[in-house]
């Protein structure tokens, strides 16, 4: 088998996670989670260089992911359980009382891997600019990702934390937009249109790269391309095309399950689309 | 009377910005982030000395939060630099998730707070600041007194673990802490002793309340003065005993009632020792342009007031 089959396989396995967490608590975002979830994957078993045991809040020494959209937390949660940074079983507390699986990603709950708390959009880009700085100045060559909604960039933050990486080529920095262009509301398109994304961040001084979010071998490259430049020139933004609800059909090409938990028999025809590849939690 | 001396007559920014100066020099992991302020705030010589840990961020207090949290987050100790109003309104929400929610070790450094801004006006005289702050879980709220309490506290902030909101002034007002005295964190001063009435005062309003008791002194009235410099976590031993002895309190802070230093010292109150109180506070109200000193008056914040609000407190035993 190859890695990039080896990955599909794991993916596969992600997204059931994340029909059952959502289902079991009737709540979360499935859609984006589906949409992310081959990012995800490829970034924590084959891209970036990590450490889960025992977790470092500095991530001095290793890659660092920012994850801004924090309501995507079931494929978030999904992916670093099965890459060892707690046990997949607590996969069953999410969103319940007292579990370290909050809706939106926390830290105050001491979960490995979770490095700040995110949820309310926006915030995700600066705080990893902030990471990204503290890797300068300890000489640390590892990279920073940030993972944003594209829905998220109505936010100003965004865009002051976007003119501040341009400006100081903070270019151990990578933005990823989850290009999917839906919002709770319905398309982007209509909600608020982004206009020409590539052009406004290669205008705050960005180099852009698109790639297909949901095709794992154009991920592995792309990320693997983009990371190797890492030190160099401008800071990265990657224009991830991807699908809402990607693996289950009734899921795609709508933005009705953004933030919609599907019933008893919805999950049993989504996880029918999916294989179990490494055992359910 | 009490046995303070003025020493010299200096602006709280300034303790700041030599406070942070030796922080350069004393602690590696001190970092300093401004929004395009950095005379205001007199971080010039950090910036100027430290150069490699100075972040100019623009006039972009939102990313300054995170990127803030972001320096946290790799080990570092960032400070925070711009005017109260935009150290805390203008930036809750990433205040509340990326640093208070997330437990960063940010220092939120406030300058040009209450009404003493001056003649800017109310679009930049803050006076809801402490509210703001205080309502946060895990923040530790400090508004130091003069040029030397907000240097000794800039610095003791760097041995804290946790986020804090620093504030502090614009004006030059009397410095009267002596250099050597010692600040620790939560624990309350007590300036003055008397037996009649307590008067808890933070910041600029604590010399007023010096001034006051000497005023009230000569009417044959004891006043005790307390300077919580901390106004959470709230140094609640030093203010019940202080006030079991003289079963009366005024608190005095350039601030306004909601959400202040007194809300707190009510709650206190309340829930322990209920007395009489007087509020020497900012009451509802939007601040405006003016000398500093016409509107400590004008909003009921000076010398006088204090005095006053004394002497209604104690008819109230």
């Amino acid at each position: 088998m190859s890695d990039i089959e080896q990955l599909e396989k794991t993916a596969s396995q992600v997204r059931r996670d994340i029909i059952r967490m959502v289902h079991a608590v009737q709540s979360g975002h499935p859609g984006g989670s589906l949409g992310c979830t081959d990012l995800f994957t490829a970034l924590f078993f084959e891209v970036m260089d990590i450490h889960p045991v025992p977790f470092n809040m500095d991530g001095i020494g290793e890659d660092v992911l920012i994850v801004s959209n924090g309501h995507i937390s079931p494929a978030y949660y999904s992916v670093m359980a099965r890459r060892g940074y707690f046990p997949v079983s607590e996969l069953s507390t999410f969103r319940r009382l007292h579990s370290r699986l909050q809706g939106h990603p926390a830290t105050i709950e001491k979960l490995p891997g979770v490095r700040v708390a995110t949820g309310s959009l926006g915030q995700g880009l600066s705080v990893a600019t902030g990471i990204a700085l503290s890797k300068k100045m300890n000489h640390d060559p590892h990279t920073v990702f940030c993972l944003m909604g594209d829905g998220e960039l109505g936010e100003g933050q965004v865009w002051e934390a976007a003119l501040y990486g341009g400006a100081h080529q903070i270019n151990n920095l990578v933005g990823i937009i989850d290009y999917n262009g839906k919002q709770i509301d319905g398309p982007t398109d209509k909600v608020l249109p982004l206009g020409d994304l590539r052009a406004k961040f290669e205008a705050f001084g960005w180099k852009v790269t698109e790639m297909n979010g949901n095709k794992m071998d154009e991920v592995v490259s792309t990320l693997k391309a983009v990371k190797s430049t890492t030190g160099s020139g401008k800071p990265n933004l990657i224009l991830m095309h991807t699908e809402m609800g990607m693996g289950v059909d009734f899921m795609m090409g709508t933005h009705k399950w953004h933030g919609t938990a599907p019933n008893d028999q919805q999950k049993e025809l989504a996880l029918s689309q999916l294989k179990e590849t490494l055992g359910d939690y | 009377m009490h046995t303070y001396k003025v020493i010299d007559y200096r602006d709280t920014r300034s303790g700041f910005g030599d406070g942070l100066k030796e922080l350069g020099h004393s602690n590696p992991a001190v970092v300093a982030l401004v929004a395009d302020l950095t005379g205001s705030l007199k971080m010039e010589a950090f910036a100027a000395e430290f150069p490699e840990r100075f972040y100019q961020m623009g006039i972009s207090e939102a990313n300054m939060m995170g990127v803030a949290a972001g320096l946290a987050t790799g080990g570092f100790i960032p400070y925070t630099g711009t005017f109260a109003n935009f150290s805390t309104g203008r930036v809750y929400d990433q205040i509340r998730q990326s640093i208070a929610y997330s437990g960063k070790n940010v220092k939120i450094c406030a300058s040009h707070a209450g009404v003493t801004l001056g003649e800017d006006g109310a679009t930049h005289q803050i006076l809801e600041d402490i509210g703001l702050m205080k309502m946060l879980p895990g923040i530790t709220v400090i508004n130091p007194c003069d040029y030397n309490q907000t240097k000794m506290a800039t610095i003791a902030i760097a041995d804290y673990q946790g986020p804090v909101y620093l504030r502090f002034g614009r004006p030059k007002v009397a410095n009267f802490i002596p250099s050597d005295s010692e600040f620790i964190i939560g624990k309350g001063i007590l300036m003055t002793e008397g037996t009649d009435v307590t008067i808890v005062a933070t910041g600029h309003l604590v010399w007023k309340a010096l001034e006051a008791a000497d005023e009230l002194h000569l009417q044959g009235i004891k006043a005790e003065v307390i300077n919580i410099h901390t106004i959470k976590p709230l140094d609640t031993e030093l203010l019940l005993k202080s006030i079991r002895k003289t079963g009366c309190v005024v608190t005095a802070e350039e601030h306004q009632r909601n959400g202040g230093l007194g809300d707190s010292v009510a709650q206190l109150l309340s829930l322990e020792y209920p007395a009489p109180m007087e509020y020497v506070a900012v009451n509802d109200q939007f601040g405006q342009s003016g000398t500093p000193e016409e509107l400590m008056q004008v909003y009921g914040l000076d010398t006088e007031h204090v005095v006053l609000a004394a002497k209604k407190v104690l008819l109230r035993k």
